[in-house]
Formats: C-alpha cells, structure tokens, sequence
C-alpha cells in the first residue's frame, strides 16, 4: 500500500471534483440521480479520510502523506509545484471539512432552499470542498493561494442565489472582502518568493525565509499576509462581512462558512505567517492579541444587540474566532494547540447551531427572536439540542467549547518569551470577561427561542420536530462535541507534535 | 547597383498563405456572387488555419531567421504572436459567421478586410524597423476603420467608424512624428541600429526624449490606454460586436507587440524617458478603466471599460522594465495578452450568443438568464470571473506573472504599482461580479424563458475559448512554455 500513501491526499482533494464533473453531465431533473452522486462522493471522500487517519503515524512531527521525495513541478516557469501533505495541525481540520461536507449534503436531502435546484447546488458544495480539502493539504505557496480562492466562486454563488432578502448585498461584500485580502496576500506571497530564497515550498520557506531577509521586509510581507488571512477569521475590525453573510446565506453555506471557510484563516496564520516568519510574527503578536480580545467583547455585545437568531450566532463567531486568535498570538505551544482545538471545536459547534438555526427557520419561517419562543414545548428534541450546543458554545467544561476556549485564556497568562506578560495578563483579563458574556447572550437567545410558551402566532399550529435527515446529520457532530470534551487528548495528541515543530523556528 | 536581398519563403509563408487567401476571397465574392455568400466564411477560416501551418513548421524547426538587414524577424516572439493573432482571427471568424450571414452584411468583403488586418498582425510581429511597424499598423488599422462602421445604416456604427478613424490618423501622425525625430538624430530605421546609436549618447536628449514620447502615445491609442482611450467605447458599442470583440483583442495586441519591439529594443538605454511614463499610464489606465466600468449598464460599453482596464495591467511591466528584468517583462505581457484573447473572446461570444435572444446588450436584458439558458450562465460567469482574476479560471495566472515582475527586485514604484493593481483587481471584481449577479440573481425581467438557440459556429468558439481559459487556469504550464521566448535574439 505505499502507492496509496503518495496518492491519499490528491484523491481526498479531487474525489469531489469527479463527483461534480458527473453531475454537471447528468441533467437537471434527474434530482435523485444528484443527490445519490454527492453523497457517495462524499462518503468516499470520508473514507479516505479516514484511511489517512488510520495510517496517521501521531509521533511523526514532520509532514506525511506527501507525495513522493521529489513534488512535481506544476508550474516550473515560476518554480510552483504540486507539493502536498499533512501534519497534525493539518489533519483535523481536513476531517473536519470531509465530515461537515457529508452532514451537509445529507442534511440538504429535503432542504433545498428556494430556488430548489439541487444540482446545482451540491455541485457547488462538492466543488467547495475540492478547495476546503485543498488548502489543508497544500504545501506549496501558490497551490495554497489558488484552493484558497476556489472556495470563493461557489460561496458567492451559494449566498447570491439561494440566500435570504439581501442575499446579493451580502454575496458581493463576502466576495469583495475575501478578495481584497487576497490580493493582498498573493503580494505577501510572492514577496516572500523573491526575498525568501526563490522557492514556494511552505516547508523550505520555513527554514531559510526570514533569516535570508531584513526585519523591516518581513515585517512588511506578514503585514500583507496577515490582511489577507485577518479579513478570512474574520478578526475586528475586518468583520463587518461575516454577520451579512451568514445571515443571508441559506443553512447549508451558514454551515460550511461557520465550519470551515473561517478556519482557512486561522489556518493560515499557524501555517503559513506565524512558521515562516516568527520573528515578524513576534513582533506583530500583541497587536494580533489586542485585535483578539477587542473582538470577543465586540462580538459578545454584537450578540446582546442582535433580534435575529442567525446574526447573533454569527456575531458569536467574532468572538469565538477571537479566542482562536488570542490562543495563536500567545505565540506558545500550548496556545497554538488551543487554537488549533478551537477551531475545530467551533466548527463542530457553531455548524450545529447554524443547522438548528435553519431547521428553525424552515418551521417558523422567521429567526425573529422576539417571534420565536416555547421551542421545547413544540419540538422538544429540537429544543433540547440548541440547548446542548448553546452549553458546548459558551464552553462548558465536558463539550468540546471548553478545551479550545479555556486553554487559550490559559496561555495568555504565559506568553512566548519576549512578548510583554503584563499585556498579555490583561488580555487574559479582558477574554475571561468575554466568556462571561458568552454565557449571557447564548442562554439570552436559549431562553428566548426554546423556553416560555409559544408566541400566539404559532398556538396550535403543529410544529414537527425533527426528520431523519436532521438526526444523521446532528448526531454525528453532537457526539463528536461530547466525545472532544470529554477526551481531548483524542486531538491534542495529533497536533501537539506538530505545533512544536512549527514553534521551533520561534526559539532560534 | 542593386543587389535582391535574401527572401527566407518559410518564413515568409504565414504572411503568403494569408495574402494568397485573400485573393482567393476577393476572386470568389467577384465571380460567384451571392452562390457563394456562405463558403466565404469558411474559406477565411480554412486560410487562417492554413496560415498557421507553416507558424507551426516554423516553430518546430526553432531557428531564428532575419531578412532585409534586420527589418523583419522570425523568432520564437513573432511566432507566439502570429500564432495568437492567427487564432484570435479564427475565432473572430467563427462567432462572425452566423452574425454577419444573418445581417445581411457584405460577407465577402467583410472576411477579406477582416483577413487583411490579421495580415497587418502578422508583419507587426516580425517587423523590427520603423518602416515596416508603420506599414504593418497601417495594413491593420485601415480595414479595422471600415469594420468597424460595417452596420452602415446605424448611427451609432458610423460613430463608431469615423470616431476609429480620426483618432487613430491623428495617433499615426503623432507616431510618425515621433519617429522622423528618432530617425533624425540616430540616421537609421532599423530597431537594432537606433538602440546601438542612442547607446553612444552622443545624441540630442530632448529631441530623443520627444520622439520617445510621440511613439509611446501613439501607440498608447492602438492600446487603449487612458488618457488616449476615448474612442474604445464608442467604437466598441458602434461596431459589429465581432469586430469590438476582435479589436479588443487582437488589435490591442499588436499594439502591445510594437510597443515592447520598440521599447524593448530601441529604446532600451533611455529607460529614464519611459518608465515614469509608463508607470503613470498604467496606474491611470488600470484605475480609470474600473472606476469607468462599475457605472455601465451596457454590457459592452462595460467589456470596452474593462478592456481598457486590462490593457493598464499589461502596460505595468514596462514601468519598472530594466535591461536585466526584459525578458520576464515580455514573458509576463505575452503570457497576459494569451491568456487575456481567450477570456475576452469567450465573453464577447457569450454576450453575442444571449444578445441573438434578447437583441440587446442593456445589462438588465441578462436578468434570470440562469433560468433559462443555464449553460450560457455558467460560461458566462466563466468568462468574466476570469476576467477578474479568480482561481482556478486562467486570469489569475496573467496577473500573476504580472505581479511577479513587478515584485522581482522590489523598487518603491514597483511595489506601489503592484498594490494599485491588486487594489484595482477588486474594483473590477465588483462589476464583473455585478454582470454574474444579473445573470443568476435576478429574475427573467420579460417572463420570456424560451431557450437559446446557439449556432454551432459560435457554440464552437464559446468551447474553445472555454476550454482555453480552463486549461490556463488549472494547468498554466501550458502558455508558461512562451516564457522563454529569448526575444528579439538578444
């Protein structure tokens, strides 16, 4: 089986991508015929996945899976190559992304939003996970820049044609945002080409680009990455897109969006900015951390002023993402593993609270909060699982929110050398406030989605609980937050190895 | 005593197949009349597909030939070229075919200037002397003049031609102004030989610097670029949308070829003259274009705004373009201007292919097209997201290499110029993606949801600019390979 370990990666990237051509040559009507194709793509899709992980070897702190000695050169007049490969920061998130899309696709089975279309639609989920799965996986500059942005084209067209009211504003604002950063970044990037050492390569740039270049150039280039990776978290003040778009977005984007676009961003700071150049990240770490903590504040008030149920989980995302920042601009081993467990702790949680958002939204038509209330007295179960997830979001301890958002706090408390503790103590501070508030406006919205009674527009209308979609689609990720709360340790000791081979270059 | 000088007929052979073609044109439209309306479509096709026979054979043989004391050259730079202009004239061809057949326009006239003016391409990129840029301009702009008032009955055609005319005789005076300056202080017409005289130094700096300048300004309106592009739009919407797709596409592009043969041989060791020049152009150019384009509502005025945008991206590699960094600059221009005929084609043909339905190219005639006519709307987004430089659709590798010039050796101007280009990239997302919006987010503004009948012809001009614009996207090896053209056998 060596052959499958060269080739895992590049069948985990483009299984989606052969899904996507088929149903693009199947016709439109043939509905059954798409949804049957987008679910076996992406259950191979998983399985291969999960063959990665079986073969994952957890104490090897380099890069695996990479496709032989020698990448192929894939663009040789500018010296890109197709070079690929995982390591521990990498892995999780790419089964994150394999295991979300799959939930998606299953959970679409009778949700399509108007204009229906399912074709359509899954084509573009499945062509949003070639470039999810891809930027996890990319190794190469460009290649990271060009899966980056693949994902941007079928989100856009996700929030434009199937979003809600002001879907086209929303579209065109989470498009112009994304590219303004990237165009920003691809500067970065090609900065770090020609003053780095003539190369691409992530992991060569890692061990020569910052000492072959000046302090103040470096400065300069993270300065462009981090633009580009800040406008994607999204980090304030860089924000405003992330409440119109998830708003609008029909469920399934919300999901994804949640899940996994915001991940790229943080992803590319711990692997990408922070690796390559460490002393620029240091020096540009308590801005990063300020940044940090005024979004979680920020976040947690956005939430108290919100009416709509989807905006304040999407405000929530400011400031969880926050968290994930602080734990990344700690600079530490033991930040940069919290974030990396925030992260997929609020992919696993937020996807959840934007799916229960949109199943809400498909029995009551509305996520008007002051409309909604009595959502255990109507459909229990449902009820029951916001509250679950509400209690996972403001990180109680035993769910998965806790270990990426209290670990995080932790570190702030003992910063990388160099980087001032008083500073860093204080944001610590000012993150614990923010948990506080992260409790009152989640149980705010439980209180007033699931208890009380009814509002009297919906006395006596039968409300249906949940159907089988929603039950395959929620309790996978339900155990998986039960499961991460309780075992951390299963993810920890993936990405721990991995974050100190990434942090090495800091203690230089 | 007059000596005849050598006559390479290989290399010459693109240029006689052409012309032989055009004969055989003129002959058929003469003898046979309206019974032969229809072959000449396809005779000009079939010719400019035979012209490309020998580009090929002469590629495949590799060595650079050289005739008239260097006044016109064969390298791998002029294959390129005449490859791209063969090409972009067979896809003009192939999406004039069904609209100039069903407009009942002069068709044998029409291929036979249209084939006149690739011609005019095809010496522009081998001429390496003043003289034969000048014929070789003039044999491709006169007949873009007539095409471009071939609606004759049309108001806005006739604006379109006589706006062509006089601003592009007047570029040509300027031109040639220009040049007899230049040829008056070095005493020489061929590139080489006035990079050599300007070299010794010993000549007047300004009437030099003045020459320089007239050139570059003339041939700044060949390319569109602000502020010498105020009759692209009007022309454009004028025109035959064939013709504004073909002028936009391969008519610039000759406009960049003598640009970059003459700067980047004669005026090589006056960089000092140029670069702030072209810095100033470019900026200007790429800015104005976008900020233009977002208030259009017309889709081709929009493309024509975007166009002259584009030529500002591919105007900026000449702006921090020193003797070492030439040969990237030319790769990146080259590799822009390929890659750039196959988007702009590819949307021109869409827009026509829609505009058969709905006769008109207002934007809000788009609404809803998703609906009814989903395979346009796909290919339509194609075209113009790659337009804006999305991965994985080819734009984003022109720009790019663009921007690796500009970042290689980082000077103040180059880094700056690198960021008003991004800056404007996401200028032009906007009303790129406002076109898509109209497309897919809008409904049917008519209810009138009956299918597009495409033509086969421009159907196969639609897959083929499709299949281009993917493949650079996916796999740029592919135009990558022109990069190292060695130009001008320096």
């Amino acid at each position: 089986m060596h052959g499958f370990n060269d080739w895992a990666l590049t069948l985990a990237v483009f299984i989606p991508l052969v899904g996507a051509v088929v149903m693009l040559v199947i016709p439109r009507a043939l509905e059954d015929w798409h949804k049957g194709i987008a679910l076996v793509t992406t259950v191979a899709d998983l399985v291969v996945g999960g063959v990665i992980l079986a073969r994952f070897k957890l104490h090897h702190t380099g890069l695996q899976f990479a496709a032989g000695a020698h990448p192929k050169d894939w663009i040789a007049v500018i010296h890109a190559r197709y070079e690929v490969g995982i390591d521990g920061i990498s892995l999780p998130l790419l089964l994150l992304s394999m295991v979300i899309t799959l939930l998606v696709v299953l959970y679409s089975w009778n949700h399509f939003p108007e204009p229906h279309n399912p074709k359509a639609f899954l084509l573009l989920i499945l062509v949003l996970e070639v470039g999810m799965n891809g930027t996890f996986v990319a190794q190469d500059l460009i290649l990271f820049f060009v899966f980056f942005e693949v994902v941007l084209l079928p989100m856009y067209f996700m929030i434009g044609v199937w979003g809600g009211e002001q879907r086209q504003y929303a579209a065109i604002k989470f498009f112009l945002f994304t590219l303004f950063g990237s165009a920003l970044m691809i500067l970065g990037f090609l900065a770090l080409y020609f003053k780095g050492g003539q190369s691409f390569s992530i992991p060569y740039l890692i061990a020569h680009a910052e000492s072959a270049m000046p302090h103040n150039v470096a400065l300069l280039i993270f300065g462009g990455l981090f633009m580009g990776f800040a406008i994607k978290v999204p980090m304030f003040p860089f924000h405003t897109w992330l409440p119109d778009a998830h708003t609008q977005a029909p469920t399934q984007g919300s999901v994804i969006l949640a899940a996994i676009l915001l991940k790229l961003g943080t992803y590319g700071f711990v692997r990408i900015a922070i690796p390559i150049l460490p002393r620029a990240a240091h020096t540009w770490a308590p801005w990063i951390g300020g940044l940090a903590v005024v979004g979680i504040i920020y976040g947690a008030l956005g939430c108290l002023a919100q009416t709509d149920m989807k905006r304040l989980i999407a405000f929530s995302s400011v400031a969880h993402m926050g968290f994930v920042m602080l734990g990344i601009a700690t600079l530490t081993p033991f930040g940069i593993n919290a974030a990396v467990f925030g992260m997929v702790a609020h992919g696993l949680i937020t996807g959840m609270l934007f799916f229960i958002a949109g199943s809400v939204k498909d029995r009551f038509h509305t996520l008007d909060m002051k409309r909604l209330g009595g959502l255990l007295l109507q459909a229990p179960r449902m009820g029951w699982i916001l509250g679950f997830c509400a209690m996972a979001s403001l990180g109680l301890p035993g769910l998965a929110g806790f270990w990426g958002e209290f670990p995080a706090i932790l570190a702030a408390y003992h910063p990388a050398a160099g980087l001032s503790e008083p500073l860093f103590r204080t944001y610590m501070v000012i993150a614990s406030v923010g948990t506080v508030f992260a409790a009152g406006y989640l149980l705010w919205m439980l209180q007033r989605v699931a208890f009380g009674t009814p509002k009297e527009e919906w006395e006596g209308h039968h409300i249906d609980d949940m159907h089988w979609p929603e039950y395959v689609a929620w309790y996978p990720l339900l155990a998986a937050i039960v499961a991460l709360g309780i075992l951390p340790g299963l993810l920890f000791r993936m990405t721990d190895p991995a974050i100190h081979t990434a942090l090495a270059a800091l203690g230089k | 005593m007059f000596h005849q000088p050598y006559v390479d007929y290989h290399a010459f052979a693109p240029e006689i197949v052409l012309t032989g073609v055009l004969v055989l044109l003129l002959l058929v439209d003469l003898v046979f009349e309206d019974r032969a309306r229809y072959a000449t479509s396809t005779l000009a096709g079939l010719g400019l597909l035979g012209a490309l026979i020998p580009v090929l054979t002469l590629a495949w043989n590799g060595h650079d030939r050289s005739m008239f004391g260097g006044a016109y050259v064969v390298d791998n730079f002029a294959l390129v070229l005449k490859a791209l202009f063969l090409v972009a004239g067979y896809i003009t061809v192939l999406i004039s075919t069904d609209y100039i057949g069903e407009g009942d326009y002069y068709e044998g006239e029409y291929y036979f200037l249209l084939l006149s003016a690739i011609l005019g391409m095809t010496v522009m990129a081998s001429a390496r002397d003043l003289i034969s840029i000048f014929i070789a301009l003039e044999t491709l702009s006169i007949p873009a003049y007539l095409l471009a008032g071939w609606r004759k009955r049309d108001v806005k055609g006739n604006e379109a031609s006589l706006k062509y005319y006089l601003l592009g005789v007047f570029a040509s005076g300027v031109m040639l102004y220009g040049m007899s300056l230049i040829f008056g202080v070095t005493g020489s017409t061929v590139l080489v030989h006035i990079h050599d005289s300007l070299a010794k130094g010993s000549t007047s700096v300004p009437i030099v610097s003045i020459g320089i300048l007239f050139v570059i300004i003339g041939f700044a309106f060949k390319v569109s670029a602000v502020p010498f592009h105020t009759w692209a739009p009007d022309t454009y919407e004028g025109a035959p949308t064939p013709i504004t797709a073909f002028l936009s596409v391969a008519s610039k592009a000759a406009g960049f070829v003598a640009l970059m043969t003459l700067v980047f041989i004669s005026f090589d060791g006056r960089s000092d003259v140029w670069q702030p020049l072209f810095w100033v152009l470019s900026a200007i150019t790429m800015t104005v274009g976008n900020v233009i384009a977002l208030r259009q509502t017309n889709v081709i005025r929009m493309l024509a705004y975007s166009s002259v945008a584009q030529a500002g991206y591919m105007l900026a590699p000449f702006a921090i373009a020193t003797h070492a960094s030439r040969p990237q600059a030319i790769e990146a221009i080259v590799t822009y201007l390929v890659i750039y005929a196959a988007m702009n084609l590819g949307a021109f043909a869409v827009v026509m292919a829609v505009a058969r339905k709905t006769r008109s190219a207002e934007k809000s005639t788009f609404g809803g097209l998703f609906e009814y006519a989903p395979g346009l709307a796909v290919l339509l987004a194609v075209f113009l997201f790659a337009l804006a430089g999305i991965p994985p659709l080819g734009g984003w590798y022109a720009k790019l290499v663009i921007i690796r010039v500009l970042l290689d050796h980082p000077t103040g101007w180059g880094v700056s110029l690198a960021v008003v280009l991004g800056v404007n990239s996401v200028v032009g997302l906007f009303y790129y993606a406002s076109m898509a919006r109209e497309a897919f987010m809008r409904p049917v503004p008519d209810e009138d949801r009956a299918p597009i009948r495409v033509p086969a012809t421009l159907g196969s001009a639609i897959a083929l600019c499709a299949l281009g614009t993917f493949a650079v996207g996916i796999v740029p090896q592919i135009v990558a390979r022109f990069a190292h053209l060695a130009p001008f056998g320096t």
